[in-house]
């Protein structure tokens, strides 16, 4: 008798496997394509944007002093000032898309974002709140945004749960708060004077100006041990996708899992607001534009975070370079980010 | 049970009605709005009630009703709890042609932003059903929920661009944003009367199918229904009834979506029951926050659209605490 040979499983697409010793990871075919093709997206916008401005770069230049083969003005530019707010351009993108994917796949619905834990809302109404105050230096503005951000989210989460908490209880009390929270930003803006009503919107549509080498760093020292719990709960997402009975009847616990991954999800945004304010839009559509070009069933981390930075990065280098005025980069986001998803939609229907 | 519910909601909004005609700056009694009404009292009383509140009160009665059908009616045809009316991009259409006008042609009466606000809701949800329709099948929910909330971004990013770069627009935005009853007289509801009675003409013939299509494409084709004739009622009921409202009001956005559930939780969900509750249960809803905006600061007012989130949000959060409520 020779051993059967093991069967061919069709698994409706095109895939690799990668094996490392005794572990084997199946990767779908299409979702490689995508990320090195998103990849590659971003790297030519990073040399973009690092080539931009009133001294400006040719692509070559800054390749060399990427490379640290060059000296002077250049290597001045290009690491020192435009690289700090490039990298956070890619690190806050990502780091907002992998939210959105989380928030989407615990509520399992589509339109759900950061803000249904009140995080844009919250984090606009601290910041505003310090404002009102009277502070005016950045860094107390973005504590009032961070504090007001995770106050709204752990309010949100007290007050939906009960014996434990649903995705629609969840979904429901959220934008119950949400709503009071942006009722009272309204409210505040009708407040106070016009110029500091401007200023406000102006940072609460959330701006990379003046973003430092430091708090790059720190953003991204923040994310590696939260992306490497995540790694961990993929498994646990995928059987959620299925909705909590045949989750809990595969064996998972949906409430633990949702508990960590939102907790994850809401660490990653406020990592984002701290850096550069509450930056909309971009967790909503980022897992939707991943999942479109990928093809996927579900919504993947890694996909989402690739499109999150390659739509924030993009945004930024038109709000620096293409308009005729200075605005700041949540603006143009919610723009870019939208404009993307209509000729989505649209493509989809052509086929 | 439902009987005693239904008169609840109604003494409910009969209370209602005789506040917002005798709560604010001048207070009168129920006694002198009553006398009032009926030709009486002084003409003070007179000037008060029926040429300042009676007007008010029947705009916000009117905006109630189209922002509780348009709810009722965004959320079957969705089948999503978040979904409220602004969700086809009504209050981003709204918002940006009003931005225009007031950025570009200097605009600044009432009067004017009605019509643009209502030629701007027009328009964008017109944009996102051809996006969100195009091609064979029949207008698929999600495809025109995903569609509206695309529109609405980029014109709410454009809106938003153009009131940063103008402090006169900004400064006129932020208040129109909020949402107000304040100044509405006949003379700005009249004209757009007949589009809010057409939306809630389709509604009401509407509303059987929508059981079906609560049940799934498939099985409401089963039973007969053309579920591709619904949609298209029901996508042009909520244009004309959100147009209306946000033209009347400016964009007050938790009505629409909270007062469809609170009329689940009440009387089940029979998409009929939901619309008749809504019917009553949205203006109820839009003339308390607005008697309540009238007194919460006196003498200065609080626009309704943000008082509404302050009475709407509480409730709606107790109701979802409670264990029977379900979702849709």
């Amino acid at each position: 008798m020779t051993a059967p040979s093991s069967p061919e499983i069709d698994f409706g697409h095109a895939r690799y496997l990668l094996r490392v010793g005794a572990l084997t990871l199946p990767v779908r075919r299409r979702s490689l394509l995508v990320a090195t093709g998103l990849v590659t997206v971003i790297l030519a916008l990073a040399v973009l944007a690092l080539g931009l401005g009133t001294y400006t770069l040719t692509p070559d230049q800054v390749v060399r002093a990427l490379l640290g083969q060059s000296t002077g003005l250049d290597r001045t530019v290009v690491l020192e000032w435009r690289l700090p707010r490039t990298l956070a351009a890619v690190v806050i993108g990502g780091a907002l898309g992998i939210a959105g994917a989380l928030f989407q796949t615990v509520t399992r619905n589509p339109l759900a974002s950061p803000d249904v834990l009140g995080l844009g809302n919250g984090a606009f109404t601290g910041m505003l709140t310090a404002v009102v105050i009277g502070a005016t230096s950045w860094s107390l503005l973005t504590l009032g945004a961070v504090l007001g951000g995770t106050a709204a989210a752990a309010v949100i989460w007290l007050l939906a749960s009960r014996n434990g908490v649903t995705g629609f209880r969840l979904i429901i009390v959220g934008i119950g708060v949400s709503a009071l929270l942006s009722s009272v930003n309204t409210w505040l803006l009708l407040q106070v004077e016009l110029d500091t009503a401007m200023f406000a919107s102006a940072w609460g549509a959330g701006s990379l100006n003046g973003v430092g080498a430091t708090a790059v760093r720190g953003a991204a020292l923040c994310t590696l041990p939260l992306l490497v719990l995540l790694a961990f709960a993929i498994p646990r997402l995928r059987q959620m996708d299925l909705g909590d009975d045949a989750a809990t009847a595969l064996g998972a616990r949906p409430g633990t899992a949702r508990r960590t991954v939102l907790i994850i999800g809401v660490a990653l945004v406020s990592i984002g607001t701290a850096v550069a304010g509450p930056v909309a839009f971009i967790a909503l559509a980022a897992p939707q534009i991943a999942r479109r070009l990928a093809r996927t069933p579900y919504l993947s981390l890694m996909l989402s975070a690739l499109a999150g930075a390659v739509l924030l990065l993009a945004s930024d280098v038109i709000a620096q370079h293409v308009l005729p005025i200075a605005l700041p980069v949540g603006v143009v986001t919610v723009s870019v980010g939208g404009l993307y998803l209509i000729t989505m939609i649209i493509r989809e229907i052509r086929r | 049970m439902t009987f005693r519910r239904l008169g609840y909601v109604l003494g409910a909004l009969a209370a209602v009605l005789l506040l917002s005609l005798a709560v604010g700056a001048n207070m009168l009694s129920p006694a002198v709005v009553l006398d009032t009404l009926r030709g009486g009292g002084d003409a003070q009383s007179q000037y008060v009630v029926t040429g300042l509140r009676v007007p008010r009160t029947v705009t916000g009665i009117c905006a109630g009703v189209a922002l509780g059908i348009a709810g009722t009616l965004i959320q079957a045809f969705t089948r999503n709890p978040l979904a409220d009316p602004g969700i086809l991009g009504v209050n981003a259409g709204a918002a940006f042609t009003v931005a225009v006008g007031v950025a570009f042609f200097g605009l600044r009466d009432i009067g004017g932003f009605v019509w643009l606000a209502f030629l701007g809701a027009l328009m964008v949800t017109l944009a996102v059903y051809v996006i969100g329709s195009a091609g064979r099948a029949p207008a698929d929910p999600i495809r025109l929920t995903l569609a509206g909330v695309a529109i609405g971004a980029v014109l709410s990013g454009i809106t938003t661009g153009l009131t940063l770069s103008n402090p006169d627009a900004f400064d006129a935005m932020r208040g129109w944003n909020a949402g107000s009853l304040l100044g509405r007289d006949f003379g700005v509801l009249l004209p757009v009367l007949p589009f809010l009675l057409a939306g809630v003409a389709i509604a009401i013939v509407v509303a059987p199918g929508l059981n079906a299509l609560a049940l799934g494409d498939d099985v409401a084709r089963a039973q007969g229904a053309n579920v591709a004739l619904i949609r298209v009622a029901v996508i042009v009921a909520v244009t004309l009834l959100c147009g209306t409202a946000t033209a009347l009001a400016g964009p007050i956005s938790f009505v629409g979506l909270m007062v469809p559930h609170v009329a689940r939780w009440l009387f089940g969900v029979d998409q009929r029951a939901i619309l008749a509750a809504s019917l009553l249960l949205a203006p109820t809803m839009i003339l308390l926050a607005d008697v309540i905006g009238r007194v919460l600061i006196a003498p200065a007012e609080m626009p309704v659209g943000i008082v509404t989130a302050f009475v709407g949000a509480p409730v709606l959060i107790l109701l979802a605490r409670r264990s029977r409520a379900a979702a849709p």
